[in-house]
């Protein structure tokens, strides 16, 4: 659904990642959140600016998905985990690692690649 | 102003019935709850229903008015979507209408058919209370999504397979007089461990199954129950709502559930209890990480407290407080837009002395239903007390 009609504001992100310059809106407060967002989820404020990503980000949680809903019946397995990217996380796959090697705290870079599936875009972590 | 009753409750089957259609199952929970509560259909002023997949399912939105007229009332109609925790929102509305004098006759429920569409289809289907673009489109299902917790647990506070084993152990055996329960099946924490992973450290007996059933309740104001010699001994003493962000990455700690927390709160502070006033609760457990995580939110436990209660029979049925005696999502089975209610039912029964597992809570007065929508970005909770 979304390779006809963008979504505006993730699609953008998506394009930025990919080509290396990955970004997260930041209020002035300093909170990290993803777009589309008119308001920080945190504090409220609307004074929100695109900030670049951090190169790197660490593994707070992850687990290896067996058991995956028909878009990925194919990736099965597949780690998928939220990294901290210092003012916000992001839910990602990690990939370019055994399964049996990711662990908290592990270091990744982000980027997009595409799902087994259906070539649908996503986000992926890779280790540093 | 005094406490809405719960006159009367209904239930279906909880189960595989895949040939069952959502408004047939609500029909029935909903004709067994004003038969059991002894109400006219017609002093019924309004239906607050919880339903959360039926468009995917049933290709059916607009339920609200369909199961009025399902249950041969006349009467406004509302669908509350809220994920898992639909018909609990479903239940604080009917409280707060009955309590502000907009209504004397509530009835209150929901139905979900899940079963029809395979497990494929209902695991797509339940992940769409995720966040799409951030957590769905990265393959988050909800296994994983409590998985990511169960390991941030894990990390926090420490814990293992087999603590969560027993939790799943726990409610299979709570469930086994229940007639409307789908798993009827005594387990070991061998067999939990021994079962295919579905989403690590998550296995298959750490999940609730996938269910076809529906829930009703009939709520009444004390004084429609009085001046019609109704048989309604429960009343809701506490409503409380919390909410949190959507997505799990946006939230400061995986390993706890703040909306829990906020529901829990204001609940006790409506009923004017505390947590230690608790004597038995009914509690979302879609994963055994999800009832550690929910009587940590309730203050039954401190932080990182509750993963043994189970294993140390603590929340058993002869424990000091009792958990899911009615087996739980885990073994009576979650379709999720009836749990909330659901969990009304079985409360109000124990409370009566009318449930298979009364016995085990006898003397009990004090019990509370937490019900919780995706990763908990919602949660209500109701304090249920014997009437004095």
């Amino acid at each position: 659904m979304s390779e006809s009609v963008p979504d505006e504001g993730f699609d953008e992100w998506l394009d930025a990642i990919a080509d290396g310059e990955g970004y997260f809106l930041e209020c002035e407060h300093g909170h990290g959140s993803l777009p589309p967002r008119r308001v920080c989820p945190q504090c409220g404020s609307r004074e929100i600016a695109e900030t670049p990503l951090p190169d790197s980000g660490a593994v707070s949680t992850f687990t290896i998905i067996t058991v995956a809903t028909p878009q990925f019946e194919d990736d099965a397995p597949y780690v998928t985990a939220i990294a901290d990217f210092g003012p916000v996380s992001i839910t990602g796959q990690v990939r370019g690692v055994d399964h049996d090697e990711v662990e908290t705290g592990l270091v990744v870079g982000i980027d997009t690649d595409r799902t087994v599936t259906n070539r649908d875009r996503l986000v992926v972590f890779e280790p540093r | 102003m005094s406490n809405p009753r719960v006159a009367g409750v209904g239930l279906t089957h909880f189960g595989k019935h895949p040939e069952r259609t959502g408004r047939d199952m609500f029909a029935e929970a909903g004709l067994d709850a004003l038969d059991d509560a002894g109400v006219d259909p017609d002093d019924v002023e309004a239906l607050f229903y919880g339903n959360f997949m039926g468009e995917l399912a049933e290709h059916q939105g607009h339920q609200g008015p369909l199961m009025a007229e399902a249950v041969g009332l006349q009467a406004p109609a509302t669908r509350y979507e809220s994920a898992c925790a639909s018909s609990g929102v479903a239940v604080r509305d009917a409280v707060r209408t009955v309590r502000n004098g907009e209504a004397d006759v509530v009835l209150v429920g929901g139905a979900e058919r899940m079963t029809n569409v395979g497990t494929a289809a209902a695991t797509d289907a339940l992940a769409i209370a995720a966040d799409d673009l951030y957590e769905i489109r990265a393959g988050m299902t909800f296994p994983g999504a409590y998985a990511l917790m169960a390991r941030a647990y894990f990390e926090e506070y420490g814990g293992t397979r087999e603590q969560l084993a027993e939790v799943a152990v726990k409610n299979h055996e709570h469930a086994l007089p229940n007639e409307h329960a789908q798993i009827r099946q005594e387990i070991t924490v061998e067999d939990a461990l021994d079962a295919p992973i579905i989403a690590d450290p998550l296995g298959l007996y750490d999940s609730c199954p996938i269910t076809d059933g529906a829930s009703a309740a009939v709520v009444t104001s004390a004084e429609y129950a009085a001046d019609h010699g109704l048989d309604a001994g429960v009343a809701v003493t506490g409503t409380g709502q919390g909410g949190d962000n959507l997505a799990l990455h946006d939230r400061e700690a995986y390993s706890r559930s703040p909306a829990t927390e906020d529901a829990a709160e204001e609940a006790y502070a409506d009923a004017g209890i505390g947590p230690a006033d608790v004597d038995f609760l009914e509690v979302h457990d879609c994963f055994t990480i999800a009832e550690v995580l929910a009587l940590e939110g309730l203050g039954i436990y401190e932080n990182g407290a509750a993963i043994d209660a189970a294993a140390n029979g603590e929340t058993t049925r002869h424990g000091e407080t009792p958990v899911n005696l009615s087996g739980g999502l885990k073994a009576k089975g979650h379709p999720v837009g009836a749990t909330g209610v659901a969990q009304l039912v079985s409360v109000t029964k124990l409370l009566e002395g009318r449930h298979d597992r009364a016995a085990d809570v006898a003397d009990a007065e004090t019990a509370v239903a937490h019900n919780a929508g995706g990763t908990v970005a919602s949660a209500t909770v109701h304090v249920l007390e014997v009437a004095e």
